[in-house]
């Protein structure tokens, strides 16, 4: 193998790696789905949806209306639908997405629905203007000049409506949010009520009386829409501005490796705060390397394997439990058995936990030489690549427009300089990512393009290899790397509730989970404490020495 | 040594009598001093109490006049030739001390080891103080 050139062997390795690393986690996790399946009691999903534009201002509303109905009945029935089937299910599901019909389903009723509304909200004040003229223009009174200068005030403000609402609600929904979003159901049904109660009293006192005075209907016509104005004001307030101040501290805490970070929040229910953590998850925790994780597995299999429980005698009696707890208490403790079955279980568990700590003497001294070990082997081949890269990148020279004329060499774009370089430092790149373990987040085709993004932006040596000798945040690795694309939220308490002080709740995915828990930040009280400028004054304190 | 302001206070003195060494121009009289009511007494490394302003001789000349004398490093001067120099500053001290006309100086100074010494030798009799 040795005698090929590198170039090849390394695909050949990462192809082997890369599969079997796969197959592992693939096996690993259709054991894990199908232990999960009992545990489904309060459990929804947030799935990160794509980009899709919202027409009116409630879209999300609509759709939230709808799924409040049928919130309470089937969440639990979806929920144990999507646990019963297999992990590749559930792979094949999310990379559908957006072809899935549930969810199609909803998103267009939403959108339905907001586009009534918007166009209930922009037609009413128009309709109010223009219906008169329609249905009785012989007693219409003559619109003057007030008159016509509230229809100008009545088109700049429908435009401004129409920015604002435009600005606030026409945004690509990041997240498509398991339970009713309770401010925007709100303002719908506001909005909803409101415009309602405007054409009631239309109706019944200017339609039906066929009222004349048409400066009086125009200005009823610009009152709805200053009334318009000042809801979106609340829209804003109640959706935006609320949250904005910090509230809640969140602590997050990965299970599987323990990185935790803090993060504020203001004022929000617990699945926006899930989203939230979410959206931040993916920028600053460093990717799941599952791993890293083998080692402790390791361990902890040999604890228990250390412990070997045998049967003295063959055949069991009727309630072969406590007979079978009574010969193992015997054999741990060397004692004629005395067959107390209530204290049993502790005293078994205390004579297994303190027969454990016998065998475990060795294996922190096992753990410390290891670890030392690796990082001394860590470090030496890092410093290998530092200089195998640093040598290839002497060999290219960034050429500038003038010289490119001038010198006729061979001249190369960034992706075939790429390729030629990489062979030299393909080597020890792999031994190293094979060292820390970080082997399965890059492929040879990543690696060679990020190559060629480096040496098209100039950068050093050391800026190429930032993004391997460190493990970055899950964004920076391509989807099929991320091992955490379907979340799970659960909770104790309703997902629609705000935070509070205290709260814990668990996002999953399928191969770890995290655990945040809420603090509240204190309330502050500060006192002030005057000083007059005039009152810093200083002394000199000398102790001078004289010879006499 | 330690006292209470306004309060008349005792202590055990030693009779120094220098005799001036000419140099030159100058009378010297081989010990330098420090401490003063206008220093900081917390950098008295000489005092028991640290709020002592009194003058302390911090340094003799070996064989110097003071030093035949019998003066001692961490002496405090009491009086010179009948000037008091409990309450002085450094620089009337140091003008006491260098008074052309003046060929003797008659220190009374104290130190902890006097203090020491009569009371082991009177068998720790209570001394009277003077009201």
């Amino acid at each position: 193998m040795d005698t090929e050139s590198t170039y090849s062997g390394y695909s050949y390795h990462s192809g082997r790696s890369r599969g079997s690393h796969r197959h592992g986690e693939r096996s690993r996790d259709r054991h894990k789905s199908r232990s999960k399946d009992s545990r489904s009691e309060k459990s929804v999903t947030i799935n990160p949806a794509p980009a899709e534009p919202l027409l009116g201002d409630a879209a999300v509303r609509g759709e939230q209306v709808q799924d409040d109905n049928w919130g309470e009945t089937t969440t639990a029935v979806t929920g144990t639908s999507e646990h019963s089937l297999s992990q590749e299910d559930i792979v094949r599901i999310t990379k559908d997405l957006e072809e899935s019909v549930g969810l199609d389903c909803r998103r267009y009723f939403t959108l339905t629905l907001a586009v009534v509304l918007g166009l209930l909200v922009f037609l009413s004040p128009l309709a109010f203007l223009v219906l008169p003229h329609l249905l009785w223009p012989e007693k219409l009174q003559s619109c003057g000049t007030a008159c016509e200068g509230l229809f100008i005030s009545v088109a700049f403000k429908l435009l401004i409506l129409l920015l604002a609402v435009w600005a606030l609600f026409f945004r690509p929904p990041r997240a498509s949010l398991p339970r009713l979003f309770v401010f925007r159901a709100l303002l719908a049904v506001l909005v909803l009520l409101f415009v309602v109660s405007y054409w009631l009293f239309y109706g019944v006192r200017i339609l039906d009386s066929q009222d004349e005075d048409y400066q009086g209907i125009v200005q009823y016509a610009v009152s709805l829409v200053d009334a318009l104005l000042f809801i979106h004001y609340l829209a804003i307030v109640l959706l935006e501005l609320r949250q904005l101040r910090p509230y809640y501290s969140v602590c997050v805490t990965r299970s599987t490796d323990g990185e935790t970070r803090h993060y504020n929040l203001g004022q929000l229910s617990i699945q926006r705060a899930a989203l939230a953590v979410l959206e931040r998850y993916y920028c600053d925790f460093a990717i799941h390397n599952p791993a890293l994780l083998a080692a402790s597995k390791s361990r902890a299999a040999k604890h228990l394997a250390g412990l070997k429980v045998y049967n003295v005698d063959g055949d069991f009696p009727a309630a072969p439990a406590e007979v079978f707890k009574a010969k193992l208490r015997a054999y741990l403790l060397n004692s004629p058995g005395n067959n107390a079955a209530t204290g049993m279980a502790h005293s078994q568990s205390r004579a297994m936990i303190a027969a454990a700590a016998h065998c475990r003497d060795s294996s922190h001294n096992e753990l410390y030489y290891e670890e030392a070990e690796h990082e001394r082997r860590v470090r030496k081949r890092r410093a290998r690549l530092v200089v195998a890269v640093e040598e290839a990148f002497t060999h290219i020279k960034h050429m500038k427009e003038e010289e490119q004329k001038k010198i006729p060499g061979d001249v190369m774009d960034p992706r075939e300089a790429a390729q030629a370089i990489f062979p030299s430092m393909a080597r020890t790149l792999q031994k190293y990512l094979r060292t820390t373990k970080q082997q399965h987040c890059h492929s040879m085709e990543s690696i060679q393009q990020h190559l060629a993004f480096c040496i098209s932006n100039n950068m050093s040596p050391k800026a190429f290899l930032e993004s391997y000798l460190k493990p970055g945040p899950t964004l920076q690795y391509s989807r099929d790397h991320w091992l955490a694309s379907q979340w799970t939220l659960v909770s104790e308490a309703s997902v629609t509730s705000g935070l509070r002080d205290g709260a814990v709740f668990v996002l999953r995915c399928a191969d770890f989970s995290l655990v945040v828990s809420v603090k509240k930040i204190p309330f502050i009280r500060l006192s002030e404490e005057y000083i007059d400028p005039k009152s810093h004054k200083f002394v000199l304190r000398l102790q001078s020495e004289t010879s006499v | 040594m330690s006292f209470i302001p306004g309060q008349p206070m005792t202590a055990v003195v030693q009779r120094i009598e220098i005799q001036k060494l000419r140099q030159g121009d100058n009378l010297i009289l081989g010990f330098s001093i420090g401490g003063g009511i206008d220093q900081d007494p917390g950098q008295n490394p000489f005092s028991e109490d640290k709020s002592d302003k009194g003058i302390y001789v911090t340094r003799i000349t070996p064989n110097g006049p003071a030093d035949m004398a019998g003066l001692m490093m961490g002496d405090k001067i009491m009086q010179v030739n009948g000037w008091d120099m409990t309450m002085v500053t450094h620089d009337q001290a140091r003008k006491r001390l260098t008074k052309k006309k003046e060929d003797v100086v008659r220190l009374l100074v104290t130190r902890k080891s006097l203090e020491d010494a009569v009371k082991n030798s009177m068998g720790g009799q209570h001394i009277r103080k003077p009201h």
